[in-house]
Protein backbone atom coordinates (compact mmCIF):
# COMPACT_ATOMS: atom_id res chain seq x y z
CA UNK A 1 0.00 0.00 0.00
CA UNK A 2 1.04 3.34 -0.64
CA UNK A 3 2.39 5.49 2.17
CA UNK A 4 -0.32 7.60 3.54
CA UNK A 5 -2.65 6.53 1.56
CA UNK A 6 -5.93 5.93 2.87
CA UNK A 7 -8.29 4.48 0.08
CA UNK A 8 -11.04 4.80 2.01
CA UNK A 9 -10.53 8.69 2.14
CA UNK A 10 -9.71 8.37 -1.24
CA UNK A 11 -12.95 7.66 -2.63
CA UNK A 12 -11.85 4.48 -4.73
CA UNK A 13 -14.80 3.47 -6.31
CA UNK A 14 -15.07 -0.37 -7.38
CA UNK A 15 -17.20 -1.83 -9.86
CA UNK A 16 -19.83 -2.49 -7.69
CA UNK A 17 -18.70 -3.16 -4.70
CA UNK A 18 -19.46 -1.17 -1.00
CA UNK A 19 -17.40 0.30 1.15
CA UNK A 20 -17.86 3.12 3.58
CA UNK A 21 -16.04 6.12 3.79
CA UNK A 22 -14.69 6.86 6.81
CA UNK A 23 -15.17 10.59 7.21
CA UNK A 24 -14.57 12.43 10.24
CA UNK A 25 -18.24 12.44 10.83
CA UNK A 26 -18.71 8.74 10.41
CA UNK A 27 -15.69 7.56 12.17
CA UNK A 28 -16.86 5.45 15.38
CA UNK A 29 -20.03 6.31 14.53
CA UNK A 30 -22.75 3.16 14.17
CA UNK A 31 -24.49 2.44 10.81
CA UNK A 32 -27.55 1.95 12.94
CA UNK A 33 -27.52 4.93 15.37
CA UNK A 34 -31.18 6.25 15.05
CA UNK A 35 -32.80 3.34 13.69
CA UNK A 36 -35.84 1.52 15.76
CA UNK A 37 -33.80 -1.62 17.37
CA UNK A 38 -37.45 -3.87 16.74
CA UNK A 39 -37.47 -3.41 13.24
CA UNK A 40 -33.97 -3.60 12.97
CA UNK A 41 -33.69 -7.08 14.76
CA UNK A 42 -36.60 -8.38 12.05
CA UNK A 43 -34.76 -6.82 9.42
CA UNK A 44 -31.29 -8.97 9.81
CA UNK A 45 -33.20 -11.71 10.70
CA UNK A 46 -34.57 -11.78 7.64
CA UNK A 47 -31.54 -11.54 5.91
CA UNK A 48 -29.69 -13.87 8.11
CA UNK A 49 -32.59 -16.33 6.89
CA UNK A 50 -31.12 -16.19 3.41
CA UNK A 51 -34.69 -14.05 2.67
CA UNK A 52 -34.46 -11.18 0.54
CA UNK A 53 -35.44 -7.72 0.87
CA UNK A 54 -37.84 -6.00 -1.31
CA UNK A 55 -38.32 -2.13 -2.05
CA UNK A 56 -41.96 -2.00 -0.45
CA UNK A 57 -40.22 -2.73 3.14
CA UNK A 58 -38.25 -1.18 6.11
CA UNK A 59 -35.08 -1.29 5.79
CA UNK A 60 -32.06 0.69 8.14
CA UNK A 61 -31.35 4.47 5.87
CA UNK A 62 -27.63 3.65 5.85
CA UNK A 63 -28.87 0.15 3.91
CA UNK A 64 -30.73 2.32 1.16
CA UNK A 65 -27.90 4.54 1.01
CA UNK A 66 -24.80 2.04 0.78
CA UNK A 67 -27.46 0.62 -2.03
CA UNK A 68 -28.02 3.28 -4.21
CA UNK A 69 -24.57 4.15 -4.19
CA UNK A 70 -23.62 0.74 -4.99
CA UNK A 71 -25.78 -0.06 -7.52
CA UNK A 72 -25.88 3.36 -9.30
CA UNK A 73 -21.92 3.42 -9.74
CA UNK A 74 -22.64 -0.31 -11.30
CA UNK A 75 -25.11 1.58 -13.53
CA UNK A 76 -22.75 4.18 -14.21
CA UNK A 77 -19.79 1.52 -15.53
CA UNK A 78 -21.94 -0.33 -17.65
CA UNK A 79 -23.14 2.94 -19.64
CA UNK A 80 -19.41 4.73 -20.01
CA UNK A 81 -17.73 1.03 -20.18
CA UNK A 82 -19.29 0.53 -23.55
CA UNK A 83 -17.45 3.56 -24.69
CA UNK A 84 -13.97 2.31 -24.66
CA UNK A 85 -15.29 -0.86 -26.74
CA UNK A 86 -17.71 1.04 -28.79
CA UNK A 87 -14.80 3.59 -30.01
CA UNK A 88 -13.88 0.11 -32.56
CA UNK A 89 -17.02 -0.93 -34.11
CA UNK A 90 -16.50 0.62 -37.46
CA UNK A 91 -13.36 -1.14 -37.43
CA UNK A 92 -14.36 -4.40 -36.50
CA UNK A 93 -12.17 -6.63 -38.72
CA UNK A 94 -14.96 -8.31 -39.94
CA UNK A 95 -18.60 -8.11 -40.61
CA UNK A 96 -19.47 -10.91 -37.96
CA UNK A 97 -16.87 -9.55 -34.75
CA UNK A 98 -18.64 -6.26 -35.70
CA UNK A 99 -22.38 -7.33 -35.76
CA UNK A 100 -21.15 -8.99 -32.11
CA UNK A 101 -19.35 -6.48 -31.10
CA UNK A 102 -22.34 -4.46 -31.64
CA UNK A 103 -23.90 -7.01 -29.72
CA UNK A 104 -22.54 -7.01 -26.72
CA UNK A 105 -22.01 -2.88 -26.61
CA UNK A 106 -25.98 -2.89 -26.58
CA UNK A 107 -25.97 -5.82 -23.90
CA UNK A 108 -23.77 -3.28 -21.51
CA UNK A 109 -26.22 -0.70 -22.43
CA UNK A 110 -28.94 -2.73 -21.27
CA UNK A 111 -27.33 -3.64 -18.36
CA UNK A 112 -27.06 0.04 -17.29
CA UNK A 113 -30.77 0.26 -17.96
CA UNK A 114 -31.61 -2.87 -14.99
CA UNK A 115 -29.40 -1.51 -13.09
CA UNK A 116 -30.84 2.37 -12.77
CA UNK A 117 -34.14 0.64 -12.45
CA UNK A 118 -33.31 -1.62 -9.32
CA UNK A 119 -31.78 1.55 -7.88
CA UNK A 120 -34.96 3.47 -8.79
CA UNK A 121 -36.84 1.20 -6.67
CA UNK A 122 -34.94 2.85 -3.77
CA UNK A 123 -35.99 6.91 -4.25
CA UNK A 124 -33.58 7.88 -6.53
CA UNK A 125 -34.99 9.13 -10.02
CA UNK A 126 -32.77 7.87 -12.91
CA UNK A 127 -32.16 11.71 -14.21
CA UNK A 128 -30.67 12.52 -10.62
CA UNK A 129 -28.79 9.47 -11.15
CA UNK A 130 -27.33 10.57 -14.81
CA UNK A 131 -26.96 14.12 -13.39
CA UNK A 132 -24.11 13.08 -11.19
CA UNK A 133 -22.86 11.07 -13.35
CA UNK A 134 -21.85 13.78 -16.21
CA UNK A 135 -21.19 16.25 -13.10
CA UNK A 136 -18.73 14.02 -11.61
CA UNK A 137 -19.94 13.56 -8.54
CA UNK A 138 -20.43 9.63 -9.16
CA UNK A 139 -17.96 7.66 -9.72
CA UNK A 140 -17.93 4.83 -12.39
CA UNK A 141 -15.42 2.16 -13.04
CA UNK A 142 -11.56 3.30 -12.93
CA UNK A 143 -10.64 1.03 -15.59
CA UNK A 144 -12.71 2.78 -18.27
CA UNK A 145 -10.59 5.91 -18.05
CA UNK A 146 -8.06 3.89 -20.65
CA UNK A 147 -8.47 4.26 -24.17
CA UNK A 148 -8.65 1.25 -26.40
CA UNK A 149 -5.78 1.57 -28.85
CA UNK A 150 -5.91 -1.03 -31.11
CA UNK A 151 -8.59 -3.71 -31.57
CA UNK A 152 -6.71 -5.75 -29.53
CA UNK A 153 -7.40 -3.95 -26.48
CA UNK A 154 -11.13 -4.71 -26.91
CA UNK A 155 -10.46 -8.49 -27.60
CA UNK A 156 -8.47 -7.95 -23.64
CA UNK A 157 -11.27 -5.65 -22.19
CA UNK A 158 -13.74 -7.88 -23.24
CA UNK A 159 -12.37 -10.98 -22.26
CA UNK A 160 -10.46 -10.41 -18.73
CA UNK A 161 -12.51 -6.87 -17.66
CA UNK A 162 -15.66 -9.02 -18.07
CA UNK A 163 -14.29 -11.59 -16.38
CA UNK A 164 -13.28 -9.68 -13.43
CA UNK A 165 -16.89 -8.18 -13.72
CA UNK A 166 -18.91 -11.80 -13.51
CA UNK A 167 -16.63 -12.43 -10.47
CA UNK A 168 -18.18 -8.89 -8.78
CA UNK A 169 -21.52 -9.83 -10.44
CA UNK A 170 -21.73 -13.33 -9.14
CA UNK A 171 -21.04 -12.52 -6.04
CA UNK A 172 -22.98 -9.79 -5.44
CA UNK A 173 -26.17 -11.44 -7.28
CA UNK A 174 -26.69 -13.83 -3.33
CA UNK A 175 -26.82 -10.49 -1.79
CA UNK A 176 -29.92 -9.28 0.22
CA UNK A 177 -31.67 -6.67 -1.76
CA UNK A 178 -34.39 -8.56 -4.28
CA UNK A 179 -34.56 -6.00 -7.58
CA UNK A 180 -30.39 -5.87 -7.62
CA UNK A 181 -30.64 -9.59 -7.01
CA UNK A 182 -32.93 -10.03 -9.94
CA UNK A 183 -31.06 -7.52 -12.21
CA UNK A 184 -27.71 -9.09 -11.81
CA UNK A 185 -28.87 -12.92 -12.72
CA UNK A 186 -30.52 -11.69 -16.13
CA UNK A 187 -26.99 -9.66 -16.54
CA UNK A 188 -24.78 -12.30 -15.35
CA UNK A 189 -26.53 -14.58 -18.57
CA UNK A 190 -25.65 -12.07 -20.80
CA UNK A 191 -21.94 -12.09 -19.68
CA UNK A 192 -21.32 -15.40 -20.44
CA UNK A 193 -21.48 -14.37 -24.72
CA UNK A 194 -19.33 -11.61 -24.00
CA UNK A 195 -16.61 -13.89 -22.00
CA UNK A 196 -16.80 -16.27 -24.74
CA UNK A 197 -16.58 -13.69 -27.56
CA UNK A 198 -13.71 -11.95 -25.87
CA UNK A 199 -11.64 -14.97 -25.12
CA UNK A 200 -11.82 -15.65 -28.66
CA UNK A 201 -10.88 -12.64 -30.15
CA UNK A 202 -7.69 -13.05 -27.94
CA UNK A 203 -7.55 -16.70 -29.05
CA UNK A 204 -7.36 -15.82 -32.61
CA UNK A 205 -4.97 -13.00 -32.40
CA UNK A 206 -2.63 -15.25 -29.59
CA UNK A 207 -2.49 -18.24 -32.36
CA UNK A 208 -2.46 -15.71 -35.75
CA UNK A 209 0.76 -14.16 -37.70
CA UNK A 210 3.90 -12.55 -35.27
CA UNK A 211 1.97 -9.32 -35.91
CA UNK A 212 -0.88 -10.21 -34.33
CA UNK A 213 0.33 -12.16 -31.30
CA UNK A 214 2.58 -8.72 -30.45
CA UNK A 215 -0.30 -6.61 -31.05
CA UNK A 216 -2.52 -9.08 -28.20
CA UNK A 217 0.61 -9.28 -26.01
CA UNK A 218 0.71 -5.08 -26.20
CA UNK A 219 -2.85 -4.79 -25.19
CA UNK A 220 -2.37 -7.40 -22.54
CA UNK A 221 0.65 -5.07 -20.97
CA UNK A 222 -1.29 -1.83 -21.31
CA UNK A 223 -4.07 -3.62 -19.67
CA UNK A 224 -2.25 -5.54 -16.80
CA UNK A 225 -1.93 -2.11 -14.51
CA UNK A 226 -5.60 -1.00 -14.57
CA UNK A 227 -6.98 -4.94 -14.65
CA UNK A 228 -5.54 -5.45 -10.91
CA UNK A 229 -6.71 -1.40 -9.79
CA UNK A 230 -10.19 -3.24 -11.01
CA UNK A 231 -11.44 -5.04 -7.90
CA UNK A 232 -9.71 -1.88 -5.09
CA UNK A 233 -7.44 -1.99 -2.92
CA UNK A 234 -7.51 -3.95 0.35
CA UNK A 235 -10.13 -3.26 2.10
CA UNK A 236 -9.84 -2.12 5.71
CA UNK A 237 -11.51 -4.32 7.56
CA UNK A 238 -13.35 -2.06 10.27
CA UNK A 239 -16.92 -2.44 12.09
CA UNK A 240 -18.96 -0.78 8.71
CA UNK A 241 -17.51 -3.21 6.77
CA UNK A 242 -18.61 -6.12 8.80
CA UNK A 243 -22.16 -4.54 9.38
CA UNK A 244 -22.46 -4.23 5.44
CA UNK A 245 -21.23 -7.87 5.04
CA UNK A 246 -23.94 -9.38 7.81
CA UNK A 247 -26.47 -7.03 5.53
CA UNK A 248 -25.63 -8.98 2.19
CA UNK A 249 -24.64 -5.36 0.55
CA UNK A 250 -20.68 -6.52 0.39
CA UNK A 251 -20.70 -10.15 -0.40
CA UNK A 252 -16.39 -10.26 -0.69
CA UNK A 253 -13.58 -8.58 0.16
CA UNK A 254 -11.88 -6.66 -3.00
CA UNK A 255 -8.45 -9.42 -1.85
CA UNK A 256 -10.72 -12.67 -2.10
CA UNK A 257 -12.18 -11.10 -5.83
CA UNK A 258 -8.65 -10.22 -6.94
CA UNK A 259 -7.32 -13.73 -6.07
CA UNK A 260 -10.18 -15.49 -7.44
CA UNK A 261 -9.60 -13.52 -10.62
CA UNK A 262 -6.03 -14.72 -10.75
CA UNK A 263 -6.82 -17.95 -10.25
CA UNK A 264 -9.31 -18.01 -13.28
CA UNK A 265 -7.70 -16.44 -15.77
CA UNK A 266 -3.71 -16.63 -15.43
CA UNK A 267 -3.90 -20.33 -16.41
CA UNK A 268 -5.40 -19.29 -19.43
CA UNK A 269 -3.69 -15.79 -20.26
CA UNK A 270 0.05 -18.32 -19.81
CA UNK A 271 -1.94 -21.08 -22.14
CA UNK A 272 -1.74 -19.14 -24.65
CA UNK A 273 2.23 -18.49 -24.26
CA UNK A 274 0.91 -15.01 -23.45
CA UNK A 275 3.56 -13.25 -20.84
CA UNK A 276 2.17 -11.20 -17.91
CA UNK A 277 4.30 -8.05 -17.38
CA UNK A 278 4.54 -8.65 -13.41
CA UNK A 279 8.26 -10.61 -13.06
CA UNK A 280 6.94 -11.58 -9.14
CA UNK A 281 3.33 -12.96 -10.26
CA UNK A 282 3.25 -16.11 -9.14
CA UNK A 283 1.07 -19.00 -6.47
CA UNK A 284 2.26 -19.71 -3.49
CA UNK A 285 1.40 -23.35 -3.22
CA UNK A 286 1.84 -23.17 0.54
CA UNK A 287 -0.97 -20.57 1.23
CA UNK A 288 -2.65 -21.35 -2.32
CA UNK A 289 -2.57 -17.68 -2.35
CA UNK A 290 -1.35 -15.56 -5.49
CA UNK A 291 1.51 -13.35 -4.88
CA UNK A 292 2.12 -9.91 -7.12
CA UNK A 293 3.31 -6.56 -7.22
CA UNK A 294 1.01 -4.26 -5.64
CA UNK A 295 -0.33 -2.25 -8.60
CA UNK A 296 0.34 2.18 -8.48
CA UNK A 297 -2.48 2.66 -5.79
CA UNK A 298 -1.30 6.56 -6.46
CA UNK A 299 -1.76 6.42 -10.05
CA UNK A 300 -5.08 4.65 -9.44
CA UNK A 301 -6.20 7.37 -6.82
CA UNK A 302 -5.23 10.58 -9.67
CA UNK A 303 -6.98 8.83 -12.06
CA UNK A 304 -10.59 7.90 -9.84
CA UNK A 305 -10.00 12.00 -9.06
CA UNK A 306 -10.50 12.66 -12.77
CA UNK A 307 -6.79 12.83 -14.12
CA UNK A 308 -7.00 10.13 -16.25
CA UNK A 309 -6.46 9.97 -20.10
CA UNK A 310 -9.94 9.78 -20.46
CA UNK A 311 -12.23 10.58 -18.19
CA UNK A 312 -12.55 13.94 -19.80
CA UNK A 313 -14.19 12.54 -23.16
CA UNK A 314 -15.79 9.79 -21.61
CA UNK A 315 -18.15 12.22 -19.85
CA UNK A 316 -18.01 14.77 -21.91
CA UNK A 317 -19.60 12.20 -24.79
CA UNK A 318 -22.14 11.71 -22.59
CA UNK A 319 -23.26 14.64 -21.80
CA UNK A 320 -23.18 15.43 -25.50
CA UNK A 321 -25.49 12.61 -26.10
CA UNK A 322 -27.88 13.63 -23.23
CA UNK A 323 -28.09 17.38 -24.78
CA UNK A 324 -28.99 16.46 -28.49
CA UNK A 325 -31.99 14.05 -27.31
CA UNK A 326 -33.44 16.29 -24.83
CA UNK A 327 -35.65 18.01 -27.52
CA UNK A 328 -37.00 14.56 -28.56
CA UNK A 329 -37.54 13.61 -24.84
CA UNK A 330 -39.03 17.17 -23.75
CA UNK A 331 -41.47 17.02 -26.83
CA UNK A 332 -42.94 13.96 -25.89
CA UNK A 333 -42.98 14.96 -21.85
CA UNK A 334 -47.25 14.72 -20.78
CA UNK A 335 -48.23 17.70 -18.54
CA UNK A 336 -49.54 16.71 -15.69
CA UNK A 337 -47.64 13.23 -15.66
CA UNK A 338 -47.09 12.33 -11.98
CA UNK A 339 -43.74 10.27 -11.31
CA UNK A 340 -44.31 6.89 -8.93
CA UNK A 341 -41.28 4.64 -7.91
CA UNK A 342 -41.18 1.30 -10.07
CA UNK A 343 -42.74 -1.41 -7.93
CA UNK A 344 -39.41 -4.07 -8.76
CA UNK B 1 -5.46 13.16 -25.21
CA UNK B 2 -7.26 13.09 -28.94
CA UNK B 3 -9.74 10.40 -28.98
CA UNK B 4 -9.39 7.17 -30.76
CA UNK B 5 -12.37 6.98 -32.28
CA UNK B 6 -12.94 9.37 -35.21
CA UNK B 7 -16.94 9.96 -34.59
CA UNK B 8 -15.76 11.53 -31.47
CA UNK B 9 -13.23 13.73 -32.57
CA UNK B 10 -16.27 14.77 -35.27
CA UNK B 11 -18.07 15.73 -32.55
CA UNK B 12 -16.38 18.43 -31.65
CA UNK B 13 -16.52 18.52 -27.57
CA UNK B 14 -16.33 21.80 -25.92
CA UNK B 15 -12.68 21.60 -24.12
CA UNK B 16 -13.59 23.01 -20.85
CA UNK B 17 -15.62 20.82 -18.10
CA UNK B 18 -19.34 21.30 -17.41
CA UNK B 19 -20.76 21.27 -14.04
CA UNK B 20 -24.42 21.62 -15.03
CA UNK B 21 -27.20 19.36 -14.72
CA UNK B 22 -27.95 18.50 -18.31
CA UNK B 23 -31.36 16.72 -17.44
CA UNK B 24 -34.60 18.19 -15.58
CA UNK B 25 -36.83 16.61 -13.47
CA UNK B 26 -38.94 13.78 -14.99
CA UNK B 27 -37.35 14.52 -18.22
CA UNK B 28 -37.17 10.33 -18.47
CA UNK B 29 -40.63 10.37 -18.34
CA UNK B 30 -42.39 7.55 -16.41
CA UNK B 31 -42.06 3.92 -15.87
CA UNK B 32 -43.71 1.25 -17.33
CA UNK B 33 -43.66 -2.76 -15.88
CA UNK B 34 -43.13 -4.85 -18.13
CA UNK B 35 -44.53 -8.69 -18.59
CA UNK B 36 -42.96 -11.42 -21.08
CA UNK B 37 -44.49 -14.32 -22.34
CA UNK B 38 -42.20 -16.43 -23.97
CA UNK B 39 -44.50 -18.95 -25.57
CA UNK B 40 -47.88 -19.08 -26.29
CA UNK B 41 -49.49 -20.89 -23.96
CA UNK B 42 -47.47 -20.13 -20.83
CA UNK B 43 -47.78 -17.38 -18.44
CA UNK B 44 -46.65 -13.66 -19.14
CA UNK B 45 -44.39 -13.11 -16.26
CA UNK B 46 -42.64 -9.62 -14.51
CA UNK B 47 -39.67 -9.58 -16.03
CA UNK B 48 -38.94 -5.57 -15.18
CA UNK B 49 -39.51 -1.55 -16.19
CA UNK B 50 -39.10 0.60 -19.15
CA UNK B 51 -38.90 4.08 -19.03
CA UNK B 52 -41.29 5.86 -21.93
CA UNK B 53 -43.55 8.79 -22.08
CA UNK B 54 -46.58 6.40 -23.63
CA UNK B 55 -47.81 2.88 -23.83
CA UNK B 56 -46.19 2.08 -27.89
CA UNK B 57 -43.24 3.72 -26.74
CA UNK B 58 -42.88 1.51 -23.80
CA UNK B 59 -43.63 -1.56 -25.88
CA UNK B 60 -41.05 -0.42 -27.94
CA UNK B 61 -38.70 -0.07 -25.13
CA UNK B 62 -39.37 -3.13 -24.09
CA UNK B 63 -38.80 -5.00 -27.29
CA UNK B 64 -35.42 -3.70 -27.15
CA UNK B 65 -34.93 -4.77 -23.63
CA UNK B 66 -36.76 -7.40 -22.79
CA UNK B 67 -36.96 -9.19 -25.96
CA UNK B 68 -33.71 -8.54 -27.60
CA UNK B 69 -32.02 -11.74 -25.96
CA UNK B 70 -34.66 -14.06 -25.29
CA UNK B 71 -37.56 -15.88 -27.16
CA UNK B 72 -40.73 -13.71 -26.95
CA UNK B 73 -44.41 -14.51 -28.24
CA UNK B 74 -45.65 -11.48 -26.22
CA UNK B 75 -45.12 -8.43 -24.17
CA UNK B 76 -47.24 -6.52 -22.15
CA UNK B 77 -46.37 -2.87 -20.38
CA UNK B 78 -48.59 -1.54 -17.58
CA UNK B 79 -47.85 1.87 -15.95
CA UNK B 80 -46.29 1.38 -12.38
CA UNK B 81 -48.39 3.26 -11.08
CA UNK B 82 -51.68 1.15 -12.26
CA UNK B 83 -50.85 -1.66 -10.21
CA UNK B 84 -52.24 -2.53 -7.08
CA UNK B 85 -49.93 -4.76 -4.85
CA UNK B 86 -50.58 -6.29 -1.25
CA UNK B 87 -48.23 -5.06 1.15
CA UNK B 88 -45.31 -7.05 2.42
CA UNK B 89 -45.75 -6.46 6.48
CA UNK B 90 -49.09 -8.34 5.76
CA UNK B 91 -47.45 -11.21 4.13
CA UNK B 92 -48.55 -13.54 7.01
CA UNK B 93 -52.04 -13.54 5.49
CA UNK B 94 -50.75 -15.96 3.19
CA UNK B 95 -49.16 -18.54 5.46
CA UNK B 96 -50.50 -22.21 5.46
CA UNK B 97 -51.31 -22.57 9.19
CA UNK B 98 -50.58 -26.65 9.91
CA UNK B 99 -54.40 -26.42 10.79
CA UNK B 100 -55.13 -25.91 7.42
CA UNK B 101 -54.22 -28.90 5.76
CA UNK B 102 -57.59 -30.47 4.67
CA UNK B 103 -56.79 -28.07 2.18
CA UNK B 104 -53.85 -30.29 0.58
CA UNK B 105 -54.18 -33.84 -1.28
CA UNK B 106 -51.35 -35.10 0.46
CA UNK B 107 -53.34 -34.87 3.77
CA UNK B 108 -55.99 -37.11 2.73
CA UNK B 109 -55.16 -41.00 2.88
CA UNK B 110 -58.06 -43.80 2.42
CA UNK B 111 -56.23 -46.92 1.62
CA UNK B 112 -55.59 -48.85 5.40
CA UNK B 113 -59.45 -48.04 5.74
CA UNK B 114 -60.20 -49.50 2.66
CA UNK B 115 -58.01 -52.80 3.30
CA UNK B 116 -59.40 -53.06 6.97
CA UNK B 117 -63.20 -53.69 5.38
CA UNK B 118 -61.95 -55.89 2.88
CA UNK B 119 -60.32 -57.85 5.40
CA UNK B 120 -63.66 -57.93 7.19
CA UNK B 121 -66.41 -58.54 4.68
CA UNK B 122 -63.95 -60.92 2.41
CA UNK B 123 -63.39 -58.56 -0.66
CA UNK B 124 -60.95 -59.74 -2.60
CA UNK B 125 -58.52 -56.91 -3.42
CA UNK B 126 -58.23 -56.20 -7.22
CA UNK B 127 -54.60 -55.93 -7.40
CA UNK B 128 -54.35 -59.02 -6.11
CA UNK B 129 -56.33 -60.85 -8.53
CA UNK B 130 -55.03 -59.18 -10.80
CA UNK B 131 -51.56 -60.50 -10.16
CA UNK B 132 -52.98 -63.78 -9.39
CA UNK B 133 -54.49 -64.30 -12.93
CA UNK B 134 -52.11 -64.77 -15.75
FE1 LIG C 1 -22.19 -5.68 -18.35
FE1 LIG D 1 -20.11 -7.47 -20.33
Amino acid sequence: MVPGFDPHNGRPEMYGNAYIETTPKTAGKSLTENEDPVKLAEFEARIAHGEKIEPQDWMPAEYRKQLIRMIEQHAHSEIIGALPEGTWITRAPGFRRKLALMAKVQDEVGHAQLLYSAAETLGKPREDMINDLISGKSKYSNVFNYPAETWADTAIIAWLIDAGAIINQVANSKGSYGPYCRALERICTEESFHLKYGHDNVVYLATGTQVQREMVQDALNRWWPPIMHFFGPSDKISVHTETLMKWKVKMASNDDMRQKFLDEYVPKIWDLGLTIPDPDLKKNEETGKWEYTEPDWEEFKRVINGDGPCNKERLAVRRKAEEKGAWVRRALIHDNEQYSIPLA
Amino acid sequence: MKSYDPRINRLNLPKEENKEKALTPQENWATFEVFHQKKRGEQHVHVGIVHAPDPDIALLFAKEQFGRRRVTANLWVVKSSEIHASDYDDQDIFSTTPEKTYREASDYYVMDRIRKYQQAHGIEDRKELKRKKP
